[in-house]
């Protein structure tokens, strides 16, 4: 311990993006820099440095917080030769390095945000449970096991207006009660990590920067359904959330909040871990089951729910790892305070994975009902390289998406579903005018045909012809009738299909139609893509008066279509050119022209 | 059959195929965990190494086949020594991942429509999201992540990559 009690703590960030950025290096170069003895005696202080998950604006990584005496500095773009300076200027000397640290887009990132999932990521060490229990952690399991009955439990999770964070938005106390009024006996928890849209990683962030939330939340709602046994269906895609969570589960169990007769409450249960093996499909909660029953992941009809008869035949609670990461912190908190947040009939907050063409971006947390606007625009911070807005696509490949003429609309399931859009599990991904839509939906229903389980007709073969026209559309050979066909096929998918899947694998497609129907009629009709995004449907050429012969765009062209002689202006020959962009995205000058 | 089964596996694969079993044999519905650890051992799932467990759990070969197939974690072939994952998430997409994909299937020398290079050097695979959205595009050397990869850091990555093999 320092002197008079004052500590320096340093934080960095080492989610799957921190450690893509380098994050270890810099941890390990702290770690071999504070390990030279004299250092913390010099500054009478104790030197504490430890990982930290996911903090949100990973476009910043490595992120690294360095707090003297309580006062916060945080510094971005670290790497590990930085981190001698840091030590020697500002944790020796005390005067930190302004040119290192953050800047106001940083703040405004992090101002508009209301954090309660996200409350501990990116402060505690996420592989130490320690640290999650000093914080109040765990507080929500003795709470609940040793001062409420189940039915306490349950009315407070009703109370408290919490809905399914995995995209359909069912009340989630609502699920809890009709599974504890099954008989007793053998019943299941399962906690759905199977987070398979693309262009979301809400769940993997949670699970890597603190596992053990979602842990204490399937704790707690073990003890509410009167269930003993718990899953963690997490993808293998994951594979630091799938190491912190298996640390995390064994940590618990060390410390007896799994297992036995739970801090004497008198409850059994303990959590197993199965890894998804790669099918979107086993998102969906009876297809999840079949999974962890070792089975191909096909839907079956509902009901029977599987509350009344999940895994194994047995009552089976399924909640997305955002729903029960809320759990601790409402019964720690009681159910009023999560209620003052949010809409009316949407509480809380949304974690939301805000991605695409917008300058910061990252994962953040806000209260339901905040405007799109200022999603992307405050918190986003706009469209990087000042391009113009176009959409915010949500809810993936179920999805749909956001014009611009609704981007007042305030983000909540009842507000987002009358727009043709979905709150969904939280994927955010901004688009703007070098976006095609038509490519757009096309990139969905490539992936949705791909992901069919093949059980239902219209789901199977209704998406391939629906991406088949697409296809075909951005590749110039659309024809007139083709709107009103893809209309019909996608309503005939939505009416003859099982699961959710089926059921919303065509809004893309409807979504597009309904905001973007002129970039559709502009492909069809004048055989032009308005975004210049689909190849079939543009050329590029040289500006011969801006071309400075520099030979960038010769030596990248793999095809080598790219000819001249240096210092005078090159050419394209378009018989051999493939259409890749690398010429276009090569040259300074902008002497390269996409038409 | 068992016994043909048997002469195909290699003693050290035997054991540790025996020791999937054991391991794993009594669980309900171990058959994608079993797999999940094949492909871990092998790099693929071996038919002969499924035949071998088939026949020692007593579970019918075609529903390891039929499970294997459903799922697109699972590789019937060898792999290269080197993987490379391309991530295709919305994200990755719109920020020109297919772009990068066609200068790795080039450089890699992996032939249309394959994933793996004749050399057995390298294996290109697309996932569909790997979650690391906000450094989109997103590319897996050997399970180390490369974010916010551009055409030219790809390029440069693949020439180490492929100086790495020529010196072994």
């Amino acid at each position: 311990m320092g002197s008079n009690g004052r500590e320096v703590e340093i934080k960095v960030c080492m989610g799957t993006g921190g450690i893509a950025a380098g994050g270890a290096g810099v941890l390990g170069a702290f770690e071999e820099l504070l390990a030279r003895a004299d250092i913390q005696a010099r500054i009478e202080r104790n030197c504490s440095r430890h990982k930290v998950g996911c903090r949100g604006f990973c476009a910043r990584d490595v992120l690294v917080d360095v707090i003297i005496d309580g006062k916060r500095t945080t510094y971005q773009f670290i790497k590990p030769e930085m981190v001698q300076r840091i030590v020697e200027e500002h944790i020796i000397e005390g005067s930190s390095i302004p040119e290192w640290q953050v800047q106001d887009d940083y703040r405004a990132f992090h101002d508009r945000q209301v954090k309660v999932v996200l409350s501990d990521c990116g402060e505690i060490d996420p592989e130490d449970i320690e640290a999650y229990i000093e914080g109040g952690g765990y507080g929500a399991v003795k709470k609940a096991l040793t001062g409420m009955s189940p039915e306490e439990v349950i009315d407070i999770v009703k109370r408290s207006g919490l809905r399914g964070r995995g995209g359909a938005g069912f009340p989630t106390g609502v699920k809890w009660e009709a599974a504890r009024k099954q008989p007793p006996g053998l019943k299941y928890i399962i906690c759905n990590a199977d987070e398979g849209d693309p262009g979301a990683f809400m769940d993997r962030s949670v699970i890597e920067g603190n596992p053990h939330c979602a842990l204490e939340g399937m704790i707690v709602a073990a003890y509410a359904v009167g269930a003993t046994e718990g899953y963690v269906y997490i993808r293998a895609e994951y594979p630091l959330a799938v190491e912190r969570l298996k640390g995390a589960i064994a940590q618990a169990r060390e410390k007896g909040l799994l297992g036995k007769n739970i801090l004497g409450s008198g409850l059994d249960f303990d959590i197993k871990v199965k890894l998804g093996a790669g099918a979107f499909v086993c998102g969906e909660e009876t297809a999840l089951i079949a999974s962890i029953e070792g089975e191909r992941g096909m839907p079956r009809a509902k009901p029977p729910f599987p509350v009344v008869s999940g895994l194994w035949g047995k009552p089976t609670v399924i909640n997305n790892v955002e729903t029960l990461a809320n759990i601790p912190y409402i019964i720690r908190r009681g159910a009023d305070w999560f209620a003052s947040l949010g809409t009316e009939k949407s509480k809380g907050t949304k974690v939301f994975a805000l991605t695409g063409k917008v300058r910061n971006t990252g994962l953040i947390e806000i209260p339901m009902g905040m405007s799109m606007r200022d999603i992307v625009f405050s918190i986003g911070g706009g469209i990087e390289g000042g391009r113009k807005f176009k959409a915010v696509q949500m809810g993936g490949p179920s999805g749909g998406c956001i014009p611009e003429q609704h981007l007042d609309v305030k983000v909540d399931y009842e507000n987002l579903m009358q727009l043709g859009a979905i709150v969904g599990s939280g994927g955010m991904i901004v688009l703007d005018e070098d976006d095609c839509m038509v490519n757009v939906a096309k990139y969905f229903l490539n992936f949705t045909q791909m992901e069919s389980c093949g059980k239902c007709v219209p789901c199977r073969i209704g998406t391939k012809r629906l991406y088949e026209v697409l296809d075909r559309i951005t590749n110039g050979e659309g024809r007139e009738s083709d709107l009103d066909l893809l209309d019909e096929l996608s309503k005939d998918i939505k009416l003859g299909s099982l699961c959710g899947l089926g059921q919303t694998a065509p809004n893309p497609v409807l979504s597009t139609l309904r905001y973007f129907r002129h970039e559709y009629e502009a492909h069809i009709l004048d055989k032009k893509c308005p975004a210049k995004a689909c190849k079939a449907l543009i050329t590029y050429h040289i500006l011969e008066s801006a071309c400075k012969g520099c030979g960038a765009c010769m030596r990248v062209c793999p095809a080598g279509s790219i000819s001249g002689r240096k210092k005078s202006p090159h050419m394209i020959n378009k018989e051999l050119c493939i259409k890749c962009g690398s010429c276009f995205d090569v040259c300074k000058f902008k002497a390269v022209l996409k038409e | 059959m068992s016994e043909t089964v048997e002469k195909n596996i290699k003693a050290e694969n035997a054991e540790k195929l025996k020791g999937i079993c054991d391991l794993h044999g009594k669980e309900k519905g171990s058959v994608i965990t079993i797999l999940q650890e094949l492909q871990e051992h092998f790099g693929y799932v071996p038919e002969e190494a499924v035949n071998f467990i088939a026949d020692r759990l007593e579970i019918p070969k075609s529903h390891f086949y039929g499970v294997a197939t459903f799922y697109s974690q699972f590789h019937f072939k060898p792999r290269g020594k080197n993987i490379i994952t391309a991530c295709c998430g919305t994200a990755c997409h719109v920020k020109g991942s297919e772009r990068l994909i066609n200068i790795l299937g080039r450089e890699l020398g992996i032939p249309e429509g394959q994933e793996t290079s004749e050399d057995m050097n390298f294996t290109l695979e697309r996932v569909n999201c790997v979650g690391a959205c906000s450094i989109a595009p997103v590319i897996i050397i050997n399970k180390e992540v490369h974010g916010k990869m551009s055409t030219e850091g790809i390029t440069k990555a693949v020439r180490k990559l492929k100086g790495g093999t020529d010196g072994k």
